[in-house]
């Protein structure tokens, strides 16, 4: 495990492009929240329904802990990561992904959505925004 | 890991506060959550056990007004400083860009002190980080125990025994009574700021 940036910087013109990505391909009729997020817990772009409804500091910081935690339940048991990062409640779910070896993104969504259909957005989103960081952090 | 977000003019800023068991860690978080409760618009996070032992960790996210025009977010954590839950600690510090090392002053931690500061270098090391070039200051806690007839270690055993090489700041302190918790997280800021400015050039 090495975690080699200590500080890093992004522009108004990449987290704009961020934004509408999230906005185009994942921020469908039933998700809730869209959050990109690195694994110190900082959030780097985020996209709500309505604004102030939730505590996303928190959420943040929760679920950059909790992924290191399930990742290292995986290494444990001789696994490289586990593919598939969700949490199914009654009314609100949660799906995680990770973005590169620094971030994760975060989606949160109702009954309306299905979590293949969410998958599939998931990735397209993922492969997008994956691209915008690699071209201005550098390839990692 | 600092983000700064050049689009909100935002620095976005981690500080753990590490140390042994018991030592006063989650004291320190509780305090200045209570002081700055009408500045925090959130709620402090924790994750503990039955005891009140911290299973994961506190999390505690505070605006700090601006330092050159940007608006700097200082998420405040701190680690399990049980020995057994070395796994979740060493999560907790990841990205981390400032620490607090809060160490016991009672006479019979001493030994606990010295392990869980080799213990975070240990964890450091395994992000190819070291002590020497995170941002860090000592806090000698629980001083208020001289005061109810407890013996404690005295300040310079303690710089000796911890910060004889860092020579990093150190301050005595009660996170109880919250003498000296406000300048401990001042001084991390700062220290942290400075380095973080460095960096940037
Ligand atoms: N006398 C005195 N007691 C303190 C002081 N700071 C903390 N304590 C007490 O020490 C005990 C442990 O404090 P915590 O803040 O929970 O310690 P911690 O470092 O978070 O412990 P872990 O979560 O197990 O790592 C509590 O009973 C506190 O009230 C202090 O300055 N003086
Ligand atoms: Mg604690």
């Amino acid at each position: 495990m090495e975690d080699s940036i200590l500080i890093y910087a992004l522009g108004q013109e990449e987290l704009d492009a961020m934004n509408a990505i999230l906005k185009d391909t994942l921020f469908e009729d039933g998700v809730h929240c869209v959050c990109l997020i690195d694994m110190a817990g900082n959030i780097v772009v985020s996209l709500e329904r309505e604004e102030n409804t939730r505590d996303i500091h928190a959420l943040a910081a929760l679920s950059a802990g909790n992924f290191g935690a399930v990742n290292s339940m995986a290494k444990i048991i001789g696994e490289q990561e586990f593919s598939l990062l969700f949490h199914k409640g009654d009314n609100v779910s949660i799906h995680f992904s990770k973005v590169l070896e620094d971030f994760l993104l975060i989606t949160i969504f109702g009954q309306e959505i299905s979590l293949g259909f969410l998958r599939l957005k998931v990735a397209e989103a993922t492969d997008k925004i994956r691209e915008i960081l690699r071209a201005s952090l550098g390839s990692r | 890991m600092a983000f700064i977000n050049l689009k909100t003019k935002e620095v976005q800023v981690k500080i753990v506060y590490y140390g042994p068991g018991r030592g006063g860690k989650t004291t320190n978080l509780e305090y200045l959550y209570n002081r700055l409760k009408d500045h925090i618009k959130t709620e402090m996070v924790t994750i503990k056990t039955q005891g009140d032992r911290t299973l994961f960790f506190d999390f505690l996210p505070m605006g700090l007004g601006e330092i050159k025009g940007y608006h700097i977010k200082i998420q405040l954590y701190t680690v399990p400083g049980q020995v057994k839950y070395n796994a979740t600690r060493k999560l907790v510090l990841m990205g981390v860009d400032g620490l607090v090392f809060v160490a016991d002053s009672a006479v019979d931690r001493r030994k606990q002190n010295i392990d869980s500061l080799a213990n975070l270098q240990e964890n450091l090391s395994a992000y190819g980080k070291n002590l020497f070039e995170v941002p860090m200051v000592f806090q000698y806690n629980k001083r208020d125990l001289a005061e109810k007839g407890i013996p404690v270690l005295p300040v310079e055993v303690m710089e000796a025994d911890l910060n004889h090489k860092l020579k990093a700041p150190a301050f005595e302190a009660s996170a109880l009574e919250g003498k000296n918790v406000i300048k401990t997280l001042k001084e991390i800021i700062f220290n942290t700021a400075l380095t973080l400015e460095h960096q940037l050039v």
